[in-house]
């Protein structure tokens, strides 16, 4: 078999990745601009013997997927800010029990209600910090339909690799964009499955500590029968409250992204090698910064791109290296400036960090973060 | 050998995680006798505790689930039965049980109830009610009976309640049933019916919080509080709960609505194989 081309929406290509990653159970909760996810799942799910279900709100969608991922399937969700944000506290159970779980979010105006039909970048810092306490968590940020395929794939396998709750991230623009799509053949596509107890293993513990900091999870009916809470909780998987234990549970979850880096950082560069003057966008913006940055350098002016396809955690080392000898940051963004704080964080005074941002539902021509830089450059 | 194991094999401590004990509910708490009616069952049923996933909630209610020697999940505050749709939904060899209570079920998870019992998954759901926020110190419930003094009504509740069984009768609950804690063999069968039925059960027990609700409104201990059980049930089990809405005493006890309707579950399998089926011709 060999790969194939297709012209795809952004949202149907996701649904479709979903699958090939092996996906077999979804509840949702509709929302405009994700809902096309939702209808091609309930299309797609009982051909593979998985299950579609719709519920009652998003709060009760992600619940619904932590169960069935607990009870060993592939499970994902599909929402858009407000209902990303309900999904929060679930959020925080699945990083905090280990969970496998996908979450899509497609970003829209707002705050509130906002505008539906909109793009906007504007959940970049609550996919993050969303939900409460220290937690870790995965989030990649596709910027055209293409990778939209290939980062759904990649966030169940990084999902199930790291027993983490994974956010696909990307907005409007992209979820309803239609472009040419290269499907590999199924059987080239790399799946991730997540290390399974045999359910014999004994005095198995739940959450015990290993090398790479991932432990094994036992499912249902195997016969290890564990308790999952939400409580901070020893390697048994039962509470405590005692200080050294529960630092060391929660250090463990935190350090298990932080250590496994070299798996989960994924960042496009574009002619930084020699740049006076970088720009870091994700998703849409970035894609109008790909086109500023030729401009620009058709005029002689150095300017390169970083773009952070795993955006949490984030390419700190890469955006260091990219950045250590220009004069210059500019981060455009369609918000009113979230992702410029991380890198104000990373640059730390090493170049000016300017913003250019945007949050009126439209998105940022590359025409204005071209003249940008011309004025960032002639500014030195 | 003494009587009680001569007319049952049952012993409760064969489904207890022995290890966790002593557990930490209050003296006179009725959620020790609800998890013991349930583990009773689950016994008399012959199910694998492998093969038994049991989900609560947060509260008194949600704590019990981690004493018994299943797989056993402790979610978030209100969710258990969107936490059980997926599982169950995923996985429906299990026996999936949600220990809820009044809190958890009919306040925060209010939304959840209806559509579980609409939805008609394979679940069984035990609400334990004891009318009143325990986990948290106190606070009026959904359940609290009228005039009742807690942490938050210190002038006595002046909100009506709701009966949670009528109330999952409407939203489509396919098996609903409520027993006391005081009447533990009434109540093991009560929860085999419901677990052996196919559909969505609902069962409410009637529990009683001694240390901080009963004794706050001069109720007694828990003997007192369990024997004023059998004053305000009507064991007729027939499904003619006197209507009274806004006073939950005097409710009718034991399996008060049964209905055929199609396992929510079972029917979705059976389309996704005939869509299957027919893609395939």
């Amino acid at each position: 078999m060999s790969s194939s081309l297709h012209s795809l929406q952004g949202n149907k290509a996701c649904a479709l990745a979903a699958i090939a990653a092996g996906c077999r159970f979804f509840a949702g909760y509709p929302i405009t601009p994700s809902s096309e996810i939702a209808e091609q799942m309930s299309r797609e799910l009982p051909r593979v013997d998985g299950v579609f279900v719709q519920m009652e709100d998003e709060i009760a969608s992600l619940a619904a997927v932590i169960g069935a991922s607990l009870g060993g399937s592939k499970a994902m969700t599909a929402t858009s800010g407000p209902g990303f944000s309900l999904m929060q506290e679930n959020l925080g159970f699945a990083a905090m029990t280990e969970v496998p779980c996908v979450i899509i979010n497609v970003m829209r105006g707002g705050p509130s209600t906002g505008m539906p039909t909109k793009p906007a970048q504007g959940d970049i810092m609550q996919a993050r910090w969303g939900t409460h306490g220290d937690h870790p968590i995965i989030v990649v940020a596709p910027a055209s339909v293409q990778e939209v395929y290939a980062e759904t794939i990649r966030a169940f396998n990084l999902s199930e690799r790291f027993r983490v709750p994974v956010v696909v991230l990307y907005d409007q623009i992209i979820a309803h964009l239609i472009e040419t799509v290269e499907l590999p053949p199924k059987d080239s596509i790399h799946t991730v499955e997540r290390k399974w107890a045999s359910g014999t293993e004994e005095g198995f513990k739940p959450y015990a500590e290993t090398d790479d900091l991932v432990p094994v999870m036992a499912r249902p009916g195997d016969g290890h029968r564990l308790h999952v809470t939400g409580l901070t909780h020893t390697e048994d998987g039962f509470p405590t409250q005692k200080p050294d234990l529960a630092s060391r549970a929660l250090n463990r979850i935190l350090d298990k992204i932080e250590r496994n880096r070299a798996e989960i950082d994924k960042v496009e560069q574009i002619e930084t090698a020699d740049a006076g003057t970088v720009i870091v966008a994700v998703g849409i913006a970035a894609r109008a910064a790909r086109r500023a940055v030729q401009t620009l350098r058709g005029e002689g002016i150095r300017a390169g791109l970083v773009r952070p396809v795993t955006l949490w955690p984030f390419p700190d080392e890469a955006l260091r290296a990219a950045t250590a000898n220009a004069r210059n940051v500019l981060v455009p963004e369609m918000n009113a400036g979230q992702l410029i704080h991380e890198v104000q964080r990373v640059v730390g005074g090493r170049a000016r960090v300017s913003g250019l941002n945007r949050v009126d539902g439209e998105p940022i021509p590359p025409a204005a973060i071209a003249q940008k830089v011309r004025e960032l450059v002639a500014d030195e | 050998m003494n009587e009680i194991a001569r007319v049952s094999d049952f012993d409760v401590k064969d489904y207890l995680r022995l290890n966790l004990m002593p557990h930490f509910m209050c003296p006179g708490c009725g959620h020790g006798i609800a998890l013991r009616s349930l583990l009773w069952a689950v016994h008399e049923l012959g199910i694998d505790r492998n093969r038994l996933a049991v989900v609560c909630g947060i509260g008194c209610s949600g704590r019990t689930g981690a004493y018994v020697d299943a797989n056993t999940f402790h979610t978030t505050h209100g969710r258990p039965l969107a936490f059980a749709t997926g599982l169950k939904l995923a996985r429906p060899d299990l026996t999936v049980v949600v220990i809820t209570g009044d809190g958890d079920c009919l306040a925060i998870g209010g939304n959840h109830l209806i559509h579980a019992c609409r939805r008609n998954l394979d679940i069984t759901c035990l609400m334990l009610n004891n009318e009143i926020y325990g986990m948290t110190g106190g606070q009026v419930s959904p359940t609290t009976t009228a005039t009742r003094v807690t942490s938050t009504t210190p002038t006595g509740n002046a909100e009506p309640t709701f009966d949670a069984c009528k109330l999952a009768d409407a939203a489509g609950a396919s098996f609903v049933g409520r027993e006391v804690t005081r009447q533990a063999p009434a109540l093991k069968n009560l929860i085999r019916a419901a677990i052996e039925h196919d559909g969505f059960s609902f069962v409410e027990v009637m529990s009683d919080c001694t240390e901080i609700y009963g004794r706050k409104n001069e109720l007694g201990e828990s003997p007192e509080m369990i024997l004023s059980q059998k004053s305000d049930m009507v064991p007729d089990g027939l499904g003619n709960a006197p209507d009274q809405p806004f006073r939950p005493n005097r409710m009718a006890t034991g399996i008060l609505a049964r209905h055929a309707r199609p396992e929510y579950g079972r029917t979705y399998r059976e389309r996704s194989a005939e869509l299957r089926a027919g893609t395939e011709g």
